[in-house]
């Protein structure tokens, strides 16, 4: 096998549902379930029995409408959920032979320090508002082991310089900066460690369009030169045609169709897809 | 002595509970044991926490020293001692190599503590990423998965921001390469006494209700970065004016009479005894 | 002859203390301790409560000792407290064994059995009562003497008055879901520290013990608005409970328990409507619980009570007062005023310390406009 054949990162079935389940729908096909919510006793199948591989170098989009389930997917890949069910794997952590969900929480953390690095759509959720840009991406640094300031300095401003944060700023909080920015400090700091895997949950959501553009070029970019393997949500179709080699549509927790982003925008399978690609038009 | 209370104040059900919780404390080192800290008849910030300490420890044959801020004559230190010896009838000292039970405040002697010796120092705030993380529980998480980058953050933003580590007392060590420990409010220049330390050294905070320890000869490392070292305060140049000592923790008083600064020894019986020491030749 | 330290400390301490004596007893009347403990009723509950410990005497000696002052009194009884052994625990007291003096429902108007005012200030003008400047032993003598004669005509009026639960009540209606009995060992808060997440025994014993004011301004921004709770007092009542201990031998045998006094409390259920979602996802309104509990007669600080413990049973980070660290933290007596307090205590290495870091940062300042 060559290594371009050996997934980055490998997911198999992931299920994640909010609520106990009742016998209703533990079924999951039950007729009792409306969309992936059960009717009788309010569980949510959030994702359900979602798999996926990404490859080195590889943009995976995924998109779908809101409560498809991506953002959910999103935050167990990144331990900040719990999965219900299911199994990841990555290649660089333990020869890709353990099941990332089933480690400790310690190890856990190891994984998210050293081999991943995610972006949030609200930057709240991916920085420490109060502490300096620099800091914020010295903090990563930090957890992956680092201990010289003079190097995480220049690190940072060198990271800090690629998203276009002027020098001069990097000693302020981001809870000054504008949304495009913050925006832009989180990218800049989950790059810090040069993870294998950087997971982006609708980075552009929200942002003005033309801050979105240059965002969007920010990350092309940035991936072309650093040669990471990204998995990006978004409800943008938009957003999924300029930056994935290939998406996954998920709907009420499944995935319902994969493939090449330019097979799926030319010819959907799927009537979800059809209607998405036809608004797109 | 005031025989209306039990030896000790305490009852020994109480004693025994302490005792079981430092026993836990000295097992894992730099580790905070929750222990169910009672009301004392001082101040609840006052050293309550060293005092819980002291009582379950003391017995008839020990010696006590009290400093306060390296003071035997401090009036909190008189009010602790008087406190300890009405209720036990025990033998004060203030010279430091007499005492086998040494309760301080914000301060480690001057003269080397042996084997025989038992150190209690009081703490206010035993949680050294307090001000990083408010919540008590998410700290816990924190230190069970050995995540302290948050530590060496704040020293990170002290440096971006005004050129060096600023923390006064207090400063974060690493204790046997596991947990990081507040040293208590000790200057920076008692943390390498820390390190190795041929007495045990116990902490207690009464409020907060936690006791963790050093035990003897223990790795202590003061938390720096390569390119930034840990520094004690700096006293060069300057010496006692009292015994003439050089390379001890000074205070720093204003002559009234000259107007001009002057420096004496902090640690008040080590001064007394250089000055004995030069009057017997 | 060598150099001894200076013996400041140990002389400047007695002569404080003496002088403390002084201010306690300058005017040269001293006041006994049976009057506090017959004059000063809120007081000596407040005192009790906070201390937990019940004692309306050592609570009168604590008040004397401290001239009055409410945080040095809680204080020299708790400390009085860890010198106690613990030797029983009490057998469960179901409260509806109340030997009623007071209940009150603001939810119902006809609760069975009536409402009970009993003594309340309530409904008091608040004007000062000069008269009371002339009152004498005599003078209230005679008042009781008259009032007995009253209350002895109207003999029928029953001593030990003990009434079914509003709440009981409205659970057999079905309007607050059935309650089922929690019998496990309740944590002891005083034996073992708190650790989060609490357990609700935990949050009702720091809750009960709360400084009084702390717990009510809390319970007040509660209800004001940085809070999400509109509760009405359910039901209102003060109290005796008798309270037993098991035969050291026979654990958990009624016939063989003793009786060992009785304590006046004040209890308050509150009634916090909230929406519960169903089957089929059709909501409901429901009723949830807060309880309140403390010694003596201290209504504010029962009710204040009963709306803290239903707001931290629903954490929301968006208040402080649902955030149980915030809230069982901070609302200790003894704790919070020794740390304000030991803000007075010397600090003089510390800022020496922090003196070095501040004049490092100047001098590397000064570098940098130099270089």
């Amino acid at each position: 096998m060559t290594e371009f054949e050996v997934p980055v990162l490998s997911v198999k079935n992931l299920n994640k549902q909010y609520g106990p389940g009742c016998p209703h729908c533990k079924e999951g096909e039950s007729e009792t379930l409306v969309k992936n919510y059960c009717q009788v006793c309010g569980t949510v199948y959030a994702c359900r029995d979602v798999s996926f591989d990404v490859f080195p170098g590889e943009v995976l989009g995924i998109v779908g409408e809101s409560g498809s389930g991506k953002s959910t997917l999103m935050q167990c890949l990144y331990f900040d959920q719990e999965v219900t069910a299911g199994a990841a794997f990555v290649r660089s952590y333990e020869n890709g032979e353990k099941n990332l969900f089933q480690e400790s929480s310690q190890q856990q953390r190891y994984i998210r320090n050293h081999i991943m690095g995610k972006v949030y759509q609200n930057p709240l959720l991916g920085l420490r508002m109060n502490f300096s840009s620099i800091g914020n991406i010295a903090e990563k640094l930090i957890a992956a082991g680092s201990n010289h300031v003079g190097m995480m300095e220049s690190r940072g401003t060198e990271l800090l310089n690629k998203v276009n944060i002027p020098v001069h700023r990097r000693k302020e909080a981001p809870k000054y900066f504008s949304g495009g920015m913050q925006q832009r400090v989180q990218i800049a700091k989950a790059l810090s460690n040069n993870p294998p895997v950087l997971l982006l949950d609708e980075v552009t959501t929200g942002l003005d369009l033309s801050v979105q553009a240059s965002v969007l070029d920010l990350i092309k970019s940035l991936q072309r030169e650093l040669n990471i393997s990204i998995v990006l949500v978004s409800h943008d179709l938009g957003v999924i045609r300029m930056l994935a080699d290939r998406t996954l549509v998920m709907l009420e927790g499944k995935v319902i169709e994969e493939g090449l982003t330019d097979q799926i925008l030319e010819d959907p399978q799927h009537p979800y897809t059809q209607q998405l690609v036809h608004s797109l038009l | 002595m005031n025989t209306a209370y039990n030896f000790a104040f305490f009852d020994e059900g109480s004693k025994r509970e302490i005792r079981r919780a430092t026993l836990k404390a000295i097992a894992i080192p730099g580790y905070q044991v929750p222990f169910a800290s009672r009301e004392m008849p001082i101040g609840r910030g006052w050293g309550t926490g060293g005092l819980q300490l002291t009582l379950s420890l003391i017995g008839k044959n020990d010696v006590l020293k009290v400093i306060d801020q390296g003071s035997d004559e401090s009036v909190n230190a008189v009010n602790i001692k008087k406190l300890v010896s009405d209720t036990t009838g025990v033998e004060t000292t203030e010279e430091t190599h007499d005492a086998t039970l040494i309760q301080s405040r914000h301060r480690i002697p001057e003269v080397p503590l042996t084997k025989d010796q038992i150190l209690i120092l009081q703490v206010p705030i035993p949680e050294p990423l307090r001000y990083y993380e408010p919540s008590e529980s998410e700290t816990k998480k924190l230190h069970a998965e050995k995540e302290y980058s948050g530590a060496w953050l704040m020293l990170f933003e002290q440096i971006m921001k005004y050129g060096s580590m600023t923390t006064g007392a207090d400063h974060p060590v690493l204790v046997h390469e596991r947990y990081v420990m507040a040293p208590s409010p000790i200057p920076r220049f008692d943390n390498p006494k820390m390190d190795e330390s041929e007495a045990l050294i116990l902490l207690g905070a009464g409020r907060e209700k936690k006791v963790y320890a050093v035990p003897p000869y223990t790795k202590v490392v003061s938390l720096d970065f390569e390119d930034f070292p840990f520094e004690p305060e700096s006293f060069e140049d300057k010496e006692c004016r009292l015994c003439g000592s050089t390379g001890v923790f000074l205070d720093e008083l204003v002559d009234e009479a000259t107007d001009e600064t002057v420096y004496q020894c902090n640690d008040t019986s080590y001064c007394l005894e250089k000055l004995n020491a030069v009057g017997v030749k | 002859m060598g150099y001894v330290a200076v013996k400041g400390g140990t002389l400047a301490i007695e002569e404080s203390i003496k002088r403390l004596k002084f201010e306690r007893v300058k005017q040269g009347r001293t006041i006994e301790v049976e009057k506090i403990q017959a004059g000063m009723r809120g007081l000596i509950d407040q005192v009790m409560s906070e201390s937990s410990i019940y004692d309306e005497t050592l609570a009168a000696l604590a008040i004397k000792q401290a001239e009055g002052n409410p945080e040095e009194a809680v204080f020299l009884l708790r400390a009085y407290r860890s010198t106690i052994p613990r030797k029983h625990y009490s057998r469960v007291i179901e409260s509806d064994e109340m030997q009623l003096e007071r209940r009150i429902s603001a939810s119902f108007k006809d609760i069975p059995g009536g409402q009970i005012l009993g003594a309340t200030t309530d409904y008091t003008h608040r004007l000062l009562d000069f008269r009371l400047m002339e009152e004498t032993d005599e003078s209230v003598q005679e008042w009781l003497h008259q009032f007995h004669n009253e209350d002895s005509q109207n003999e029928e009026q029953v001593t030990d008055l003990t009434l079914a639960k509003v709440l009981d009540y409205l659970r057999k209606e079905g309007l607050i879901p059935p309650c089922e009995n929690n019998n496990q060992e309740p944590d002891d808060v005083t034996r073992e520290s708190l650790e989060f997440p609490s357990t609700r025994s935990q949050r009702l014993q720091i809750l009960t013990r709360g400084q009084t004011g702390a717990v009510t301004s809390l319970a007040y921004a509660v209800i004001r608005g940085y809070g999400a709770l509109h509760p009405t007092v359910g039901e209102l009542r003060v109290g005796k409970l008798p309270v037993t201990i098991d035969h050291p031998t026979s654990e958990g045998n009624d016939e063989d328990s003793y009786y060992i006094g009785e304590v006046q409390v004040t209890e308050a259920e509150m009634l916090m409507p909230v929406s519960v979602e169903k089957e089929y996802g059709k909501k409901e309104m429901e009723f949830e619980i807060g309880y309140g509990l403390c010694f003596g007669q201290n209504e504010t600080k029962a009710i204040a009570m009963g709306i803290l413990d239903n707001c931290l049973e629903h954490p929301n980070n968006e208040f402080p007062s649902h955030n149980e660290e915030f809230v069982l933290y901070h609302i200790d007596s003894v704790e919070s005023t020794g740390f304000i307090s030991h803000l007075k205590m010397p600090h003089y290495v510390t800022f020496q310390s922090k003196l070095d870091s501040v004049r490092k940062t100047k001098k590397e300042e000064r570098q940098e406009v130099n270089s």
